[in-house]
């Protein structure tokens, strides 16, 4: 029996070429609504660029290695070393606290909890991404401060010999250190729920075989389930990264905005690309705003590459892996 | 040993095949002997207060048992033991910040929270008096989000459509797809910059509930191509073809057939995308910020907004404004579990069973 169908045509496609006018026009507006996305993702680019140039050219200091901010005095002055070591900074520490709490906890969800638990406790953890960023950032600021001066000098008092701890003003609030902490609960949903898919996704037969062997449910997680899901676990953390980067409102809430490198992350300062915007955004004059657009350009091919390359190593293993 | 008369437990299983193991009860005495000891080791040591107690315990405990676990089953038994506990307390870490978000969000918030709270406006209050409402920012914010629905989903479900029913895997699919996954890791604020630089400075719109819609809903469409796009590829092919052998022409079939059959998973999709959205700050930031009285029109000058209300409340810091400040957290987040829970609903009745 020949096949009417061609099997390598789209889902639904039409036999031979579509002569109906109507059918055209509906084929190019969803064509033209996907080529939307493309547009605005280029857009966002040249529209920042274009905008920011007027203050880089009126810049007077090095974009890339000045610290202060200045950009509305006669001779503007600015420069995001500043804020890109506060941004990495308060996001490498979140991204240290987040992704093995992360995935540890998708690892429980996956593959420990009773079957009949789990998928309620995944919500339960997804109903932390559900909940806005300024109401983190309230949270950081009346609840967590002030409960967690204790462990900041708790961890000066004993282990101020590490400069990263050490706090020489004995302020222990509006710190990058708490900025972290609160990223670190921001992103954990994010990064639970994209390794608890790979997980999820890992072949039972693998699972099997090495309970069959005799492997704990450890060595079987080691030896079946992390090989399989690396990839996803590798890009599930750059996904947090991202969006730790990228995040605005609860740093801007937190931060007591200064513009000096320090590495004495329990004290207060600090600052990161967003919250910058966020705070400055309303006293900036035309300068201003364009050195604001300038440090949320950086910002957006930051978070841009992150995000490719989390979704590029995900893509090679779909590609290349035969287990699906 | 009376195998014949009941199931074999793992235990017993394991004391068949000769594996010393511990008995049940070791969890139990292992943590009260950590508790006990770390209690007592506050007294005297560099740990201290209950947090520090607790740490310590927590420790005390892992080490303990652990240790009993290495000497009698052997060290294989003693990784598994200890890889389940970690990954229990990673566990309890998650839920410890949620529990105490949600449980402040509402403890502090019905401070203020009142009918009165969502009947008035901030017109004429002092940020030092209590009293003020929430009416203005919630009327902004649901004409915000209205608008950023209406661009972005349908938008959302077009480019998705063209994605499951058009592109084939061709090359510009394929790139649309890709940068829908990286669209949806763009900070909120890099949004806001895009509508402030595009829109508002280029094309001359005015800071408005406009300007804010259209930020939301660039946030919005990634999330709706993909939660449409894995619904769409759930219909199975016979409908499609069921509906071309009726001659149905493919947009007639798309339109009437492929889509709702798909309706509800798109609908949870799209509400989804919303709540995501609603409590979205940094864009309003820029594109909208902030008006004390209503403004009912969303084209004509600054709308208030749930969350830049809580931001501009908190910014005023008396203990009035920070009260009202928790109430509009509580506003924001019941909005938001309101769409969440409706939309998960939706999505359990229609399940196919």
């Amino acid at each position: 029996m020949t096949t009417l169908i061609n099997p390598e045509a789209p889902v639904g496609a039409p036999l031979g070429k579509s002569s109906r006018p109507r059918d055209a026009l509906f084929a190019g507006i969803s064509r033209g609504s996907g080529i939307v996305v493309l547009i605005v993702m280029g857009a966002i680019g040249v529209f920042l660029l274009w905008k920011a140039l007027p203050a880089l050219s009126a810049n007077t200091a090095s974009f890339l290695t000045t610290s202060p901010w200045f950009p509305d005095d006669a001779q503007p002055k600015f420069g995001i070393a500043a804020l890109a070591f506060g941004t990495l900074l308060s996001s490498v520490i979140a991204m240290v606290i987040a992704v093995p709490v992360g995935i540890g906890v998708a690892l429980y969800t996956a593959h420990y909890a009773p079957r009949r638990f789990a998928p309620t406790l995944g919500y339960i953890v997804d109903l932390l991404a559900a909940v806005p960023s300024i109401i983190f950032g309230l949270w950081g600021l009346q609840i967590l401060m002030p409960n967690s001066i204790g462990l900041w000098r708790w961890l000066d008092d004993h282990f101020g010999f590490i400069p990263l701890f050490s706090n020489e003003q004995n302020i222990y609030t509006r710190s990058i250190a708490l900025a972290a902490v609160v990223l670190a609960i921001m992103i954990l949903p994010t990064v639970s729920a994209i390794s608890r898919e790979v997980f999820a996704q890992v072949p039972p037969g693998h699972i099997e075989a090495a309970l069959a062997l005799g492997a704990t449910r450890w060595e079987t997680m080691r030896t079946a389930v992390f090989p399989f899901a690396r990839p996803g676990m590798v890009s599930a953390a750059m996904l947090g990264l991202g969006r730790a980067l990228g995040e605005t409102i609860a740093v801007a809430l937190i931060l007591s905005a200064t513009f000096k490198i320090n590495w004495q992350v329990t004290e207060p300062g600090g600052n990161t690309f967003a919250a910058n915007i966020a705070l400055k955004w309303n006293e900036a004059g035309t300068i201003g705003l364009g050195a604001l657009i300038a440090s949320g350009l950086v910002l957006y091919i930051i978070t841009f590459a992150v995000n490719m390359a989390a979704r590029l190593v995900v893509e090679r293993r779909r590609d290349f892996s035969g287990a699906n | 040993m009376a195998i014949l008369d009941r199931t074999i437990s793992d235990d017993d299983l394991h004391n068949l095949l000769s594996q010393r193991k511990l008995p049940r009860w070791t969890t139990l005495a292992t943590s009260a002997t950590a508790i006990a000891g770390s209690a007592l080791l506050s007294f005297f040591s560099p740990v201290s207060g209950v947090a520090g107690t607790a740490v310590f315990a927590f420790l005390l405990f892992i080490v303990l048992q652990t240790g009993l676990s290495f000497a009698v089953e052997g060290k294989r038994y003693a990784i598994d033991r200890l890889a389940t506990t970690l990954l229990l307390s990673a566990l309890t870490a998650a839920l410890v910040p949620l529990v105490s978000i949600l449980l402040t969000v509402l403890i502090r918030g019905l401070n203020a929270f009142n009918a009165s709270f969502l009947t008035s406006t901030m017109r004429n209050v002092s940020p030092r008096r209590p009293g003020g409402g929430i009416l203005h920012a919630l009327i902004g914010t649901l004409e915000q989000v209205t608008i950023a629905a209406a661009i972005g989903v349908p938008l959302g479900i077009l480019a998705a459509v063209y994605l499951v029913e058009y592109g084939n895997r061709s090359r510009l699919a394929r790139a649309i797809s890709f940068f829908v996954d990286v669209m949806t890791g763009i900070p909120s604020i890099v949004a806001g910059l895009f509508v402030y630089t595009g829109f508002i400075l280029t094309l001359g719109l005015q800071r408005s509930g406009l300007a804010a819609g259209i930020a939301l809903s660039i946030l919005m469409i990634p999330v709706v191509v993909r939660s449409t796009e894995e619904m769409l590829r759930l219909v199975p092919r016979d409908l499609r073809e069921a509906s071309y052998a009726l001659g149905v022409p493919k947009y007639r079939t798309i339109l009437r057939v492929v889509i709702p059959s798909a309706s509800t998973g798109i609908i949870t999709g799209a509400m989804l995308a919303v709540a995501r959205v609603t409590g979205e700050t940094a864009p309003l930031l820029l594109t909208t910020f902030l008006t004390q009285s209503i403004n009912t029109n969303p084209f004509n000058g600054p709308q208030a907004s749930l969350p830049i209300y809580v931001w501009d409340q908190i910014g005023s810091g008396t203990p009035a404004s920070i009260d009202r400040a928790w109430a509009g957290a509580l506003t924001l987040i019941l909005l938001v579990m309101i769409l969440n829970l409706s939309a998960r609903l939706i999505a359990r009745a229609s399940r196919v069973k």
